[in-house]
């Protein structure tokens, strides 16, 4: 059996030298394949004398079974090695930058409009639209203003006939929102609203987003603490001072101005808020009966809050820009900073 | 509104700094704007007397003066002093050794050898006056040696209040004192007026045309003023710190009474009056074609809603407004016809706005003057004008007619709880009502209360709610949240009018928000909307956005060269706006989203070459815009576009807006390097979405077949594809159109388009004969109509 143990040694050692899947297949078909010398061997059992043939049988196989055993755990080293290689020469330089095209962003106003309708939305205020031109009854008629009323000077409004006008504010809304809708309810009104009006604190046509509650029970107290409530979720901070100021506007009563405490200098007096350590950020008020009787209310049963705010003003606050025409230039290295 | 506060001080004196005054009169609604001290801090400065001048012997402009600064010893003390104006006998106030400036400190020096003991000062060496014109004169009766800050009362503030329009009240330092006292529960007694004594008995008779136009008018006759008295220091001092210009000592007079009592007056030269004593005041609207020349030497047509003063002739005065310069008092003046009246809000309102100017007096009478207190307030000028100009006063003639209404308003105690969330009582709010010194009982819960004749914003219950309010204090109203049913917001699937969710979809694809004005030049207007007829601004802020915009892509072309100016080579923009359209007069507003792209596709970068963009990489992004609903493109012509390269959308058939790529003589006009894909959309176009329907899967694999065909270059891609669907044919679940191709080995005129098929059946797998028999029936149909061929 000389001959069986040398083949078996000899295949071994062509095995392990091997280099690769092909060498090794060629090493199989050399020793097990079907003219290969071990099933020579097998084939010539034939021949041997009847006695010796299941001995003989039993080395052959075991042979066999070691050289398939040798040649898989052969295969299966090869292939790690292969896999080795091939990881090393794929390697990227990861730190190249990525490929296709980059990412926009949102005008920071509409950043800003979209960071107070969800905080609106989530205490179920409805999210609603009017006209860019109004007619002059919307505008100031329904909201109490009534024609030459030194309110109206205030405005500044642009004209485009004598009966319509660029709304001054995002008031008309108010009016609009009540026909067509039964109280109790909640609704802002975002959008663009327009001022002959152009220096370094006005541009103009800016931002607003109105705001009205009607309901049985809201009253001043309410009108306080969803404001304080808006602020101080708006700006993040649990802690920022606020008070009410009485104002004046002819389409509520009793008014309010509401001021925040300076978010740039917390209060300590910087050239923002003028020294004061206050900034001026919303008009409010409980509706004047007047309006809601225009928008089709029950005052004796209904009351209402409503305020108007300054979309550009809460940005330049909130991100603390310095120059309020900066959001109409459109310098796309002032906007992708808000990407 | 401007006052001093020591003047304040000597009506209402409550225990606060003038900070403190200040941030209390703030939170109760009138705005403290700005509070500043009348003059900077010095010292050492007194009233001097220059009693002789001699020549500084080495310096021509410099005399050596002796003066008199009030020593017990009436020691004299030399000053050298280079002013021209310095003269033997004049007051003057003088800095002493030691005195601190605002610029320098006072000195024992010499100037040019001669001794100097202090300095003889200008108003800008004190800080009074931006300009040095001389020294600083005062009065003759000026007592020497006395404090030159106690003499000019220079420690004082100037107030100034950013009263809201309907606190008209406080324009008269009396109501700021009552106002002052109502908030701060300090006594305040308004001064008694007496009546004076008429020593002449000549009057000049009023008739009021329109009595609702001129519910009160108060006149009388003045004999012998003088008008070359200089009017008295103090009263100098409270014009200034009022802000009001000195003029001459009877208007002054009348000025001062404004700022008092609020009451704007005026004075006519009865001299000019027709017929003088004899003649007659008109109080009516102007007519027609009549002219009148205005203090402010502003010459105006009147017109009939205009309220005028008048003589028999002509127009005097523009009632409420200002007096014309014709009839007015000046320095030779003796005789005086002096107004006092009250003019209907609505008449006076928005007169002067037209006019262009703004006066105080129209400021007053367009928001409210009190009617109370306008007799008093002529007994009062007449008062001061005989102490200071002297004269001989006629009686008050009057015409009263129907004033303001005055009804007792209810105000409910469950109204003011239902209205600002707190409870008062009874006795609080009674407390409040007798601060602001309102006439009222009350009844079983319920308060009656007269509004006061200088309150024109009390008419309604919710007026007297904010009175409790304000004086209450706002800040002691607490802030509570309300509670309210719970009832979820309708949250459409297939309605979206909020364009949200398309900004997000361009912002992914690589695009910038921008915003832009609403009013644009009329030529963007021409040039890339076509709209020769868009809505006009009437008072636009700058001829270049004097009309609207009825298109997006003016403002976006602007954002580009702004941007490519400053050395931007890429620009990918969007806009979302309203769009006006002038549809004769009717005007249609809709909102639109465009977009604008220049420069390469992708952000320069490495492993892939560099290319333009063009019109299909931006079909893509509005196709995902509408994704999944397919939009068909359509030839479009548009003035802005480039005729070849131009599509007009549609959904649905109906037209969602266009896309194009900037037609090159705009190019070349607004001198692009490269040219533009735009693009404009209708948002209602993608205001809707279908809701996804769930179709069943096939178990059975797919199969797909490619066929190239050629056909004519002429033919669009979009009628093949509508022709083999048209076919109906159920198995085919997909035809894509995968490669087109032209030039080397095709026929001149001629392209290849290549489509994938996809193939399917539900129920059965598909066999040979079906695909085979699917596949002929587009072909047939591509050759019959377009005589297409199979490439082979």
């Amino acid at each position: 059996m000389k001959n069986l143990e040398n083949l078996v040694n000899e295949a071994v050692v062509l095995i392990d030298r091997s280099e690769n899947a092909t060498e090794l297949e060629h090493i199989k078909v050399r020793y097990l394949g079907r003219e290969g010398e071990l099933t020579k061997l097998l084939r010539g059992l034939g021949e041997l004398p009847q006695a010796d043939r299941p001995v003989m049988g039993n080395l052959i196989n075991q042979a066999k079974k070691s050289l398939d055993e040798a040649l898989a755990l052969r295969k299966k080293n090869i292939e790690e090695k292969d896999m080795v290689a091939q990881l090393e020469e794929e390697t990227l330089d990861v730190t190249l930058p990525g490929r296709g095209l980059g990412i926009g962003g949102l005008h920071p106003v509409s950043r800003v409009l979209l960071r107070i309708e969800s905080l609106f939305r989530s205490i179920g205020f409805a999210v609603a639209s009017g006209p860019e031109i109004e007619t002059d009854f919307y505008n100031f008629t329904a909201l109490n203003i009534p024609q030459n009323h030194p309110a109206r000077a205030m405005h500044d409004t642009f004209y485009v006939d004598s009966m319509n006008l660029l709304r001054t504010h995002t008031s008309p809304v108010q009016i609009r929102y009540m026909k067509n809708h039964r109280p109790p309810l909640k609704a802002i009104a975002p959008g663009r609203v327009y001022r002959c009006d152009s220096d370094v604190t006005h541009t103009p046509m800016f931002h607003q987003v109105e705001g009205l509650w009607v309901d049985e029970n809201v009253n001043f107290s309410a009108l306080k603490g969803v404001l304080m409530d808006f602020m101080q979720k708006f700006f993040e901070r649990d802690d920022l001072p606020i008070r009410f100021r009485p104002s004046f506007f002819p389409f509520t009563e009793p008014s309010a101005e509401m001021d925040i405490g300076c978010v740039m200098c917390d209060g300590k007096g910087c050239r923002v808020c003028g020294n004061t350590g206050w900034l001026e950020v919303l008009g409010c008020g409980m509706v004047h009966p007047n309006v809601l009787k225009h928008g089709g209310v029950d005052t004796e049963k209904y009351t209402a809050l409503a305020f108007g705010l300054g979309v550009e003003r809460l940005a330049m606050l909130r991100y603390g820009v310095n120059d309020l025409r900066l959001f109409f230039d459109n310098d796309l290295r002032f906007l992708e900073q808000f990407n | 509104m401007r006052f001093s506060e020591n003047w304040l001080r000597m009506l209402v004196n409550p225990p606060y700094s003038s900070n403190e005054l200040a941030q209390v009169l703030t939170m109760a609604g009138l705005e403290v704007e700005n509070v500043e001290a009348v003059a900077p801090p010095f010292d050492n400065v007194v009233v001097a007397e220059v009693i002789s001048i001699q020549k500084h012997p080495d310096a021509d402009r410099l005399n050596v003066c002796q003066v008199d600064t009030g020593t017990t010893d009436n020691k004299l003390i030399q000053v050298v002093c280079g002013a021209p104006n310095v003269e033997v006998g004049v007051k003057v106030p003088c800095a002493l050794i030691g005195a601190r400036l605002p610029d320098i400190v006072i000195k024992q020096s010499k100037l040019r050898g001669v001794e100097s003991l202090g300095m003889l000062c200008s108003a800008k060496e004190l800080g009074l006056s931006e300009k040095a014109e001389g020294l600083l004169l005062l009065p003759k009766d000026a007592p020497n040696g006395m404090s030159f800050r106690e003499f000019y009362a220079l420690d004082d503030q100037i107030f100034t209040l950013k009263l809201t329009p309907n606190r008209a009240d406080c324009l008269g330092i009396l109501g700021v004192a009552r106002e002052v006292a109502a908030i701060t529960a300090t006594d305040f007694v308004p001064p008694e007026i007496e009546s004076v004594k008429s020593e002449i008995n000549n009057t000049l008779p009023v008739y009021v045309e329109k009595p609702e136009a001129c519910p009160l008018y108060y006149g009388r006759v003045m004999h012998e003023v003088s008008l070359a008295v200089a009017t008295p220091l103090w009263m100098t001092q409270r014009l200034e710190r009022g802000g009001v210009r000195a003029i001459n000592v009877v208007v002054d007079i009348l000025n001062y009474i404004m700022l008092e009592m609020g009451q704007p007056m005026h004075a006519f030269d009865l001299a000019k009056i027709k017929d003088g004593q004899a003649g007659k005041i008109l109080v009516r609207y102007a007519k027609k074609g009549e002219h009148l020349e205005l203090l402010n030497g502003q010459k105006i047509e009147l017109q009939p809603d205009m309220l005028v003063i008048a003589d028999e002739n002509e127009p005097l005065a523009l009632a409420g407004i200002m007096g014309g310069i014709e009839s007015s008092v000046q320095l030779g003046t003796t005789d005086l016809f002096l107004e006092s009246a009250f003019f209907s809000p609505e008449v006076i309102s928005g007169k002067s706005f037209h006019l262009g100017f703004s006066t105080d007096a129209a400021h007053r009478f367009e928001r409210g003057v009190d009617f109370a207190v306008a007799r008093d307030a002529l007994e009062r000028a007449t008062h001061l004008i005989l102490s200071i100009c002297g004269g001989k006063a006629g009686p008050i003639t009057g015409v009263k007619n129907l004033l303001p209404n005055r009804d007792v308003v209810k105000v409910r105690l469950e109204r003011i709880k239902q209205l600002l969330g707190i409870d008062l009582g009874s006795g609080q709010i009674s407390e409040i009502f007798k601060r602001l010194r309102f006439n009222f009982s009350v009844d079983d819960d319920v308060f009656y209360v007269i509004p006061p004749s200088y309150r024109f914003d009390l008419a309604i219950e919710e007026d007297f709610i904010e009175e409790v309010a304000r004086i209450y204090g706002y800040d002691h109203i607490p802030a509570s949240l309300p509670r309210a049913e719970m009832s979820m917001l309708p949250e459409s699937e297939v309605i979206n009018l909020s364009p949200g969710r398309l900004k997000e979809i361009l912002m992914c694809r690589d695009y910038q928000e921008v915003i832009n004005y609403a009013f644009v030049d009329a030529n963007w207007e021409l040039d890339f909307a076509n709209n020769a007829a868009p809505v006009v601004l009437k008072n636009p802020i700058a001829s270049q956005m004097s009309v609207m915009r009825s298109s997006l892509i003016g403002g976006l072309m602007a954002n580009l060269q702004f941007n490519l100016n400053r050395k931007q080579t890429r620009v990918r923009i969007f806009e979302v706006g309203c769009c006006f359209m002038n549809n004769q007069g009717h005007y249609q507003q809709t909102e639109n989203i465009a977009g604008l792209c220049y420069g390469n596709a992708a952000p320069e970068q490495w492993g892939q070459p560099a290319r333009n963009i063009d019109f299909f990489d931006v079909k893509m992004d509005l196709e995902s815009l509408f994704w999944p609903e397919q939009l068909r493109f359509e030839k479009f012509i548009h003035p802005a576009l480039h005729p070849g390269k131009s599509a007009q959308l549609y959904r649905n058939k109906e037209i969602a807006g266009w896309l194009g790529e900037l037609h090159p003589h705009l190019q070349r006009k607004y001198d692009l390097p490269r040219s533009a894909i735009l693009f404009e959309l209708h948002i209602d176009s993608l205001s809707t979405r279908t809701l996804p329907k769930v179709k069943k899967l096939s178990k059975f694999p797919p199969v797909q077949r490619d066929i190239a065909i050629v056909v004519d270059n002429h033919i669009s891609a979009q009628e093949l594809l509508d022709s083999m669907n048209a076919e109906k044919v159920d198995i085919i679940s997909e035809i894509h159109l995968f490669d087109i191709y032209s030039g080397k080995g095709m026929e001149a005129g001629k392209k290849s388009l290549a489509f994938r098929i996809l193939l399917q059946d539900t129920e059965k797998t598909l066999v040979d004969k079906e695909v085979e028999e699917a596949i002929a029936k587009l072909l047939n149909v591509l050759e019959s109509k377009y005589n297409a061929k199979l490439r082979r």
